[in-house]
């Protein structure tokens, strides 16, 4: 091979020469071949002789394409090569200009000669690729100074260039609206070219314009009816039903004239495309028309029993279009959907499923799971999961709107965590709590499904559902009042494999745990009130105590006793003397027998049940509880580490105090204070408030009240929390406000000196469990503002005025959620539906604008502009003028599309009656160039007027414009009527 | 490409010749394909195109290949690069579709081509991946031509 040295014109290297190079390299040694290559081809480039250079370019092309490499560089070579005489090396040049040019290559102005060149070129080719390049790179200056070739080229006889130059102008039009104003009107007259290659091209133009802006196009609806009735050939067809299917939702007149032709060429046509075609159009945006809608809809069926996936896939994705407005259609084909379950194909399988999830109801949303759910344990890992995440988001929907019974979805949820592969536990996480929060009287359930998942050891292992062993244990933790067995769901709280679990979900665990031990004390310590204080219980506890006590007075219940503390004690004496009666035995079958128990409760009744938080019980879960919980003091994990630290110094204190309580109690003392009975009390009363749903924007909803100095208020913080050594200082209460405002204002009022401490104590844990889960499960878009005012408690004064606030709130909240929840439970969170309507204002408002800012918005003003100045060319003469008033007044309101477009024409551009040279205001913003190019384009027009260009152009477009306006507005109401 | 590569391969031959492209090439696309022998040919098109007439354009743009070269392969196309192109460009014209008859096609192409260009031929089987992008918006058609 020759050595680079020698390389000159003859010695060159060609291009099948690179690519030999290329194949006999492997792959490894590949890069250094290449890199060796351009460095060739960077000498070579520069070459005089024509013929080097186009071949270095050529081999420039190959790599480009082939290996990505960068050819922005050789720019102006390849300008150079495309001004060359010989074919084939311009060839090259252009190649290179149409795969390496953009809007940002500087060298592209030089272009502009040469192809002006070339597109008046006698050659046919020349002028091919000139059109083909200009297509590609197309710039607004490019665009702008080769309109007036274009426009030559668009009456071209030679068809083999009308159709590249018809093709060519939606990419000026793109760039250059204002050219729309020299070559809309010979575009239409395309329209009825005998050609079908000129059709089609003028069509494709057209299609591709209405799709981003259809409104302007209403004018031309007569000439693509023409089309659509005579033209025979389906490229065309397809393209003009494309424009249809956007016009026809515009005009309802339009589309009772086109609703027939379109049945007849579904009727008609072997060819699947265009009945493909004449389907979708049906289903989109005829499908008011029930006898077309049926005929579509049989179709469709014929392409679900075909044998083609193709047809079948397609099939389905015509369903599914039109299965929002006509479910029926998609419940007639219901059988064959649901055998697309089972098919080969993933896409066919998905576009089933959707279809499938189209079709829950409230009637049906059981049987269709069931369904799912057999099909997704046959089905492989990813179409598994994607059927389990459809039925998740499906029935979350609009705040659960399908789901009746909730005692049954939960138990679907937890069956889904156990399926196999599941990989939404992220999602069932979030639902369960969520439905926890929302929904009252599903709790119960909840609680039964959490726990049959927490004491499985075997779930443990598997990474995937952690996420809903969080949520299980949350459940249990928050609404442990309801759960069966308070002391087994303990055990399954603290197994040993929950070291399985990472450090995050297992501080959630411990939470619960500690949730879960303050239940069982308070019950213990507090029999009656335990009873009393699960107002939602369920049916095992007298309905009558249940329902007539709202939390609010319960509230006050609990002011009561602690004025009055242990003042009912005596009621309870009796089971005291039994507990210490009991055997050690029987303690030791204790968790074999707390679960027997736990089965019975579903019929026992209230006594039966504080009978069963004994003292032996209590003593062993405290055991339970120190034993597995302390080596975790010594884990690097804080969160962990925290709330260990809380639990062991709790049950510490409760050890320490049981014995002296127990004394007190026996001997029916009145009056006196045990420290651990407060701690006790607190905490249960601080977890017995519900968390609800919080909106994301709840927290800005909430005023600042005046006075408080944020800053300040740190600064006190710190210096308090110092004083009492809090486990972390700079804790704050986060969730109180807005979800625990009753509760802590009445805590407070009872506050004595001597508790204080005790207290702050209790609420810096409650805050801190607060603030665990405000900012774990709620959206964490809370502003740093508002966790900054909620300290705990330190200013009585400020706190009431956040509470006060937070009343306001949970009084929203209850509103909202009243109302709501009475007709139908289903349906108990407001804060959501405002959520989604601030969503869909911004959604609202943002749509149109970025709308506007595309080119179509740009396309649509020129052609708006094209009607104005159409009517502008004839405002000096006024006789015209006067007389298309009068067709107008003629017309009357008929003329639809002529209202349209006035109105479209005010409210896009309010300044549309004044000429095109008075670019609205609104334009003017979008573009900034566009005045430049406005002005550019005057300047360009005295030039074409001053002889540079044919002038009688200029002058038999205008008259064509005037025709136009005159022919074409009237036609249109004809048309339309 | 490559992604497509990998989706392309791992679709069994009986299924469907639909890819949803949203995820690999923007909002409202899609990629239709279709198996000769050792090529693909893959297109990506938005709404304003028909899926079954891309999938005819496929078939048109083969016999136009099967014409030039009889009994194309992937050798024919590597080193008719140029000749490749040509053809497509008078298909494919901006993106949009201009001729959909094979004969039109090439009797252009050869009137185009008057100086031929030598075919040499070297043993090496692969995949390639011919991608047309269906511009509706503004980046038109890029030519892609892949070498797995």
């Amino acid at each position: 091979m020759a050595g680079p040295s020698l390389m000159d014109s003859l010695f060159q290297r060609s291009l099948d020469d690179l690519i030999k190079g290329l194949r006999l390299h492997q792959p490894t040694s590949e890069s250094t071949f290449i890199s060796k290559s351009l460095d060739e081809i960077r000498r070579e480039i520069k070459s005089t002789d024509p013929q080097t250079k186009s071949t270095a370019l050529q081999k420039l092309n190959y790599l480009h394409s082939l290996h990505g490499l960068d050819m922005s560089w050789a720019a102006f070579h390849a300008i150079e090569v495309i001004s060359s005489q010989n074919f084939q090396q311009k060839k090259v040049g252009y190649l290179a200009a149409s795969l390496s040019f953009h809007s940002s290559t500087d060298v592209i102005l030089l272009l502009t000669n040469q192809l002006r060149k070339d597109l008046s070129s006698n050659n046919v080719f020349e002028v091919s690729l000139a059109l083909e390049c200009l297509s590609m790179i197309c710039t607004v200056d490019l665009a702008r100074d080769l309109t007036p070739e274009i426009f030559t080229l668009l009456g071209s006889t030679k068809s083999f260039i009308k159709k590249k130059a018809i093709a060519t102008v939606l990419r000026i039009f793109e760039k250059y609206p204002d050219a729309v104003r020299v070559c809309f009107k010979r575009l239409i007259e395309n329209l009825e070219s005998n050609d079908v290659g000129i059709v089609s091209a003028v069509m494709g133009v057209f299609c591709e314009l209405a799709l981003k802006e259809p409104k302007s196009y209403l004018p031309l609806a007569p000439e693509f009816y023409r089309i659509l009735v005579d033209s025979r050939n389906n490229w065309v067809l397809i393209k003009v039903l494309k424009v249809f299917s956007k016009l026809a939702i515009l005009e309802p007149r339009l589309a009772k004239r086109v609703v027939e032709p379109i049945c007849e060429h579904m009727r008609r046509s072997g060819a699947k495309s265009l009945v493909f075609e004449c389907v979708r159009t049906i289903l989109s945006s005829l499908s008011e028309y029930e006898s077309a809608l049926k005929l579509a809809v049989e179709k469709v069926r014929e392409f679900l029993v075909d044998d083609d996936p193709n047809l079948k896939y397609l099939g389905l994705q015509a369903l599914s279009v039109v299965s929002l407005k006509h479910l029926w259609a998609v419940l007639e084909n219901k059988d064959l959907v649901i055998k697309s379950l089972s098919d080969d194909d993933p896409n066919i399988k998905l576009e089933a499923l959707q279809l499938v999830m189209a079709m829950v109801s409230e009637d049906n949303v059981h049987e269709i799971c069931k369904v799912l759910i057999s099909y997704a344990l046959k089905s492989e890992p990813a179409f598994c999961n994607e059927i389990l995440g459809s039925i998740l988001s499906t029935c979350c929907r609009n705040v659960y709107e399908i789901i009746i019974d909730f005692d049954w979805y939960v138990s679907l949820l937890g069956e889904i965590s156990r399926i196999p592969h599941c990989q939404n536990g992220e999602e069932i996480e979030k639902q369960l709590i969520d439905i926890g929060m929302r929904v009252k009287d599903v709790r119960s359930e909840l609680v039964r499904v959490g726990r049959e998942l927490l004491i499985d050891p075997a779930l443990l292992g598997n990474p995937v559902i952690h996420r809903i062993l969080s949520a299980a244990a949350w459940v249990s933790g928050e609404y442990v009042e309801l759960s069966k067995n308070p002391f087994e769901l303990m055990e399954a709280l603290l197994q040993p494999r929950t070291i399985l679990l990472p450090p995050s979900i297992r501080a959630i665990y411990v939470q619960s745990a500690f949730k879960v031990l303050i239940f069982c004390l308070y019950s213990y310590l507090f029999p009656d009130e335990a009873v009393a204080s699960s107002p939602s219980l369920p049916v095992d506890l007298d309905p009558g105590v249940t329902s007539s006590i709202s939390p609010k007075e319960f509230s006050e219940s609990s002011d009561v006793v602690v004025t009055e503390p242990l003042a009912d004690r005596e009621m309870d004496e009796g089971f005291n003397p039994r507990d210490i009666s009991q055997s050690l035995e029987d303690v030791s079958v204790g968790n074999g027998g707390d679960t027997v128990i736990a089965h019975e409760q579903t019929s026992c009744s209230a006594t039966l049940k504080k009978d069963y938080f004994t003292q032996e019980s209590i003593v062993k879960l405290l055991d339970l509880v120190e034993r597995t919980l302390c080596p975790l003091m010594g884990t690097h994990e804080v969160e962990i580490q925290e709330r260990v630290g809380n639990i062991r110094g709790l049950t510490e204190l409760i050890k320490q105090e049981l014995p002296e309580f127990l004394v007190h109690k026996e001997r029916n003392v009145e009056g006196v204070k045990v420290k651990a009975l407060e701690i006790v009390k607190l905490m249960h009363d601080a977890f017995l408030e519900e968390l609800g749903p919080v909106s994301t924007s709840a927290q800005e909803r909430v005023p600042i009240p005046e006075g408080l100095m944020l800053m300040e208020n740190l600064g006190d913080l710190e210096g308090i929390c110092g004083d009492i050594q809090l486990p972390i200082p700079s804790q704050f209460c986060f969730g109180m406000p807005h979800s625990g405002g009753r509760e802590s204002t009445s805590l407070f009022n009872q506050q004595t000196d001597e508790e204080s401490e005790t207290s702050y104590e209790c609420t810096s844990l409650l805050a801190e469990h607060r603030k665990r889960h405000g900012l774990y499960y709620l959206p964490s878009e809370k502003l740093e503002t508002i966790s900054n005012a909620c300290p705990p408690a330190k200013d009585p004064q400020q706190s009431d005025d956040l509470n006060d606030d937070g009343q306001d709130l949970v009084k929203l909240t209850e509103q909202s959620l009243v109302p709501k929840k009475k007709p139908n439970r289903a349906k108990p969170r407001p804060v959501v539906v405002k959520l989604d309507e601030v969503d869909g204002i911004t959604i609202a408002v943002s749509k149109p604008e970025s709308k506007d800012y595309l080119i179509s918005g740009a396309v649509r003003e020129v052609l708006l502009g094209n009607e104005v100045s159409s009517a502008q060319h004839k405002l000096p003469d006024k006789s015209s003028n006067k007389r298309r008033e009068k067709d107008k007044l003629d017309i009357d309101q008929p003329s639809d599309t002529k209202e349209n477009l006035a109105n479209v024409g005010k409210s896009e551009t309010s300044t549309s009656k004044k000429s095109k040279h008075h670019i609205p205001g609104k334009e003017r913003k979008h573009k900034s160039s566009r005045k430049n190019a406005d002005e550019r384009e005057d300047v360009q027009k005295d030039k074409t007027k001053s002889g540079h260009h044919n002038p009688r152009h200029k002058a038999r477009q205008r008259a064509d414009d005037n025709v136009d306006v005159i022919a074409q507005t009237p036609v249109i109401p004809d048309f339309l009527l | 490409m490559r992604r497509i590569y990998a989706v392309l391969c791992s679709r069994p031959e009986s299924v469907c010749n639909f890819i949803e492209a949203e995820s690999i090439s923007g909002p409202d696309t899609r990629f239709v394909y279709k198996h000769y022998a050792t090529l693909y040919f893959v297109f990506l098109f938005d709404s304003s195109e028909n899926e079954l007439t891309m999938l005819d354009l496929i078939q048109v743009f083969a016999e136009t290949l099967e014409k030039c070269f009889k009994n194309v392969c992937e050798l024919d196309l590597v080193f008719n690069y140029s000749k490749m192109h040509t053809i497509l460009d008078e298909i494919i014209f901006g993106g949009q579709v201009l001729e959909t008859n094979s004969s039109e096609v090439m009797k252009a192409v050869e009137e185009i081509s008057k100086c031929s260009l030598s075919l040499s031929l070297c043993a090496r089987l692969g995949f390639f991946i011919y991608l047309f992008f269906f511009g509706g918006g503004g980046e038109g058609r890029g030519i892609l031509l892949v070498h797995l």
